[in-house]
């Protein structure tokens, strides 16, 4: 059985920052435009090292993206950074027209996304980024579980061809994953094998659900652990597949339960393979002020959650 | 076009006729065989999108496509969407407009871009007056100031129209010149109405580049210019002449292309 455990808290928007930066030094097309959040992005590094190529956008988050859009005309590979908040809702007609239909190469790294944003509260803490990055057609759609993923999705991205949303967080969170662990976009990763039910997640509810099976694993339950970093594309065959062996699925996401990874889950699941399916994620509210524990434990997102969710599920097979 | 549909905005691509031709057989360095990257070429982006009948009828005479193509337009399955589009791949368009005010950022963008490739040649764009109510506009002008962007000349079709009436009384633009160079450009004024005029000015608009600061262009121009009854009025924004109406615009215009 695979167990995972860390020794290290570290912010996933690190993750980022750090990748950008290794990545800026294997691809000089890479360039760096930040809505003046640069410490906050982890961008700080990258604009260092590589002042040409980090542009300071202001509190100007629209123009970025239209500028992000332009400078892929000459062969630039622009890295925007702002807030979740601010990557898709403020600017979700400028990503639809100017990147998306245009199908221009802009990768769009949101940070502070979800509950775990902690005491800014409701205003910032969006929860329904994924499920309006996903709509968009021709969008690839990442959210990133540990600091080192992060790092891996992040310089994956270099080399993708095509507008993505890079979905990542504020807070301290388990890194758990090595370093080396592979990375494929649209490739689900298999982190645990169980046979009575298969728990999907993604971004910092991976970590959440990694305590649940702990859990679940003393009363008995075998749980198949899938996070699905990548919502979009949809690695469809890797729920089937797992689904047919388990016979039902529990999702776990930091977003609403409209639109994000679930629904997703769901689609494939009542198209392809009908199962029982329960989903642990924010139902049809917007967060508060709080500390990140607090709040995912308030909103329904704590490992317990996922426990009831399973053995809920497993009595629904 | 837009009578063969029954759809589209005449009045504002009538207006912007001498520009299109000035840029495409005057002023711009540019390919027919189209490449997205366009580098060592001028490029053009249209911000307010819905005068795409102008910008593909010079596109097509500029040998891009194929003039019966035009006959496409917003039909379906075309290349010629009723907003120009890269989705379809219609050479010259390089991205979407038509959601109005994002043309500029774009421009600024490929301008930059331009910079960091020591491409020497220029960006050019056309946005509408009113088009100058949406908030990125302003964005963008205060960053391309900041930034120096001065590879990039901006023009503006001031025609006083929009799609609710006059803009003084939609929403009063007061004082435009003032404001883009409150806004840090280079802002010069010019009649678009006239070929050889705007030939003129977009020589000395290029003529101010490369120093500093990015250049706007306010150019002065008539709704529906050529056609009596479309001439200076919002009402003809977005609708497609009839029958008759079309073999009256047609006969008031010395030169119509008699290959439409």
């Amino acid at each position: 059985m695979t167990k995972y455990t860390f020794t290290d808290k570290k912010d996933t928007r690190s993750g980022f920052g750090d990748g950008l930066l290794e990545l800026g030094r294997k691809n000089s097309s890479v360039v760096g435009l930040c809505a003046d959040l640069t410490g906050s992005l982890k961008m700080g590094d990258f604009q260092k090292e590589f002042p040409n190529r980090f542009f300071q956008m202001g509190i100007a988050e629209a123009n970025m993206m239209g500028v992000a859009a332009g400078m892929t005309i000459g062969g630039m590979i622009p890295f925007t950074g702002t807030f979740a908040n601010f990557s898709t809702g403020r600017v979700y007609d400028q990503i639809r027209q100017s990147i998306a239909y245009s199908g221009k190469n802009v990768k769009i790294c949101a940070s502070h996304a979800g509950l775990t944003l902690g005491e800014d509260g409701a205003t910032h803490q969006i929860l329904e980024d994924v499920g309006m990055m996903k709509m968009l057609p021709g969008m690839t759609v990442i959210v990133p579980c540990d600091y080192n993923q992060t790092k891996t999705a992040t310089i994956a991205l270099g080399d993708h061809v095509g507008p993505a949303y890079l979905r990542f967080g504020r807070p301290g969170w388990p890194v758990f994953t090595a370093p080396d662990r592979p990375f494929e976009i649209g490739k689900a990763d298999k982190m645990i094998a169980g046979k009575d039910v298969t728990i999907f997640a993604n971004g910092h509810m991976v970590w959440q659900a990694i305590e649940a099976e702990a859990i679940l694993a003393e009363k008995g339950i075998s749980v198949e652990l899938i996070n699905l970093h990548t919502i979009k594309p949809l690695d469809e065959d890797a729920i089937i597949k797992s689904v047919s062996k388990t016979g039902c699925a529990v999702t776990c996401e930091e977003h609403q339960m409209n639109g994000g990874l679930g629904d997703s889950v769901a689609q494939t699941l009542t198209r392809f393979h009908p199962a029982p399916i329960e989903m642990v994620a924010v139902n049809d509210s917007f967060g508060e002020s709080g500390k990140p524990m607090d709040l995912l434990k308030k909103y329904g997102l704590s490992p317990e959650n996922i426990v009831s969710a399973v053995e809920k599920v497993i009595g629904r097979k | 076009m837009v009578h063969a549909c029954q759809s589209g905005h005449p009045g504002g691509s009538l207006g912007c006729t001498e520009f299109f031709v000035a840029l495409y057989f005057e002023i711009m360095k540019h390919d027919k065989a189209f490449n997205m990257d366009g580098k060592g070429e001028d490029l053009f982006f249209l911000s307010n999108g819905h005068i795409s009948p102008v910008w593909y009828s010079t596109l097509a005479r500029a040998g891009y496509f194929d003039v019966a193509e035009l006959a496409t337009f917003r039909k379906l399955n075309t290349r010629l969407q009723g907003h120009p589009a890269t989705h379809e791949h219609l050479p010259g368009v390089r991205v979407a407009s038509g959601s109005l005010g994002q043309g500029l950022s774009v421009s600024i963008g490929a301008a930059q871009t331009k910079k960091l490739n020591n491409d020497d040649r220029l960006v050019f764009t056309l946005m509408g007056d009113g088009e100058q109510q949406e908030g990125q506009v302003w964005e963008a002008a205060m960053y391309a100031a900041h930034n120096k962007i001065d590879n990039i000349v901006a023009t503006i079709d001031f025609n006083g129209q929009q799609i609710d009436g006059p803009v003084d009384k939609v929403l009063s633009l007061y004082d435009l010149k003032a404001k883009w160079k409150a806004f840090g450009w280079e802002v010069i004024e010019s009649n678009g109405n006239d070929l050889e005029e705007v030939i003129k000015t977009l020589k000395h608009a290029i003529s101010l580049t490369r120093k500093g600061k990015p250049v706007m262009n306010l150019m002065k121009t008539e709704m529906g210019y050529g056609v009596d009854f479309m001439v200076g009025t919002h009402k003809w924004h977005g609708i497609a002449p009839n029958d008759e109406q079309l073999a009256d615009a047609l006969s008031q215009l010395e030169e119509t292309v008699g290959d439409y």
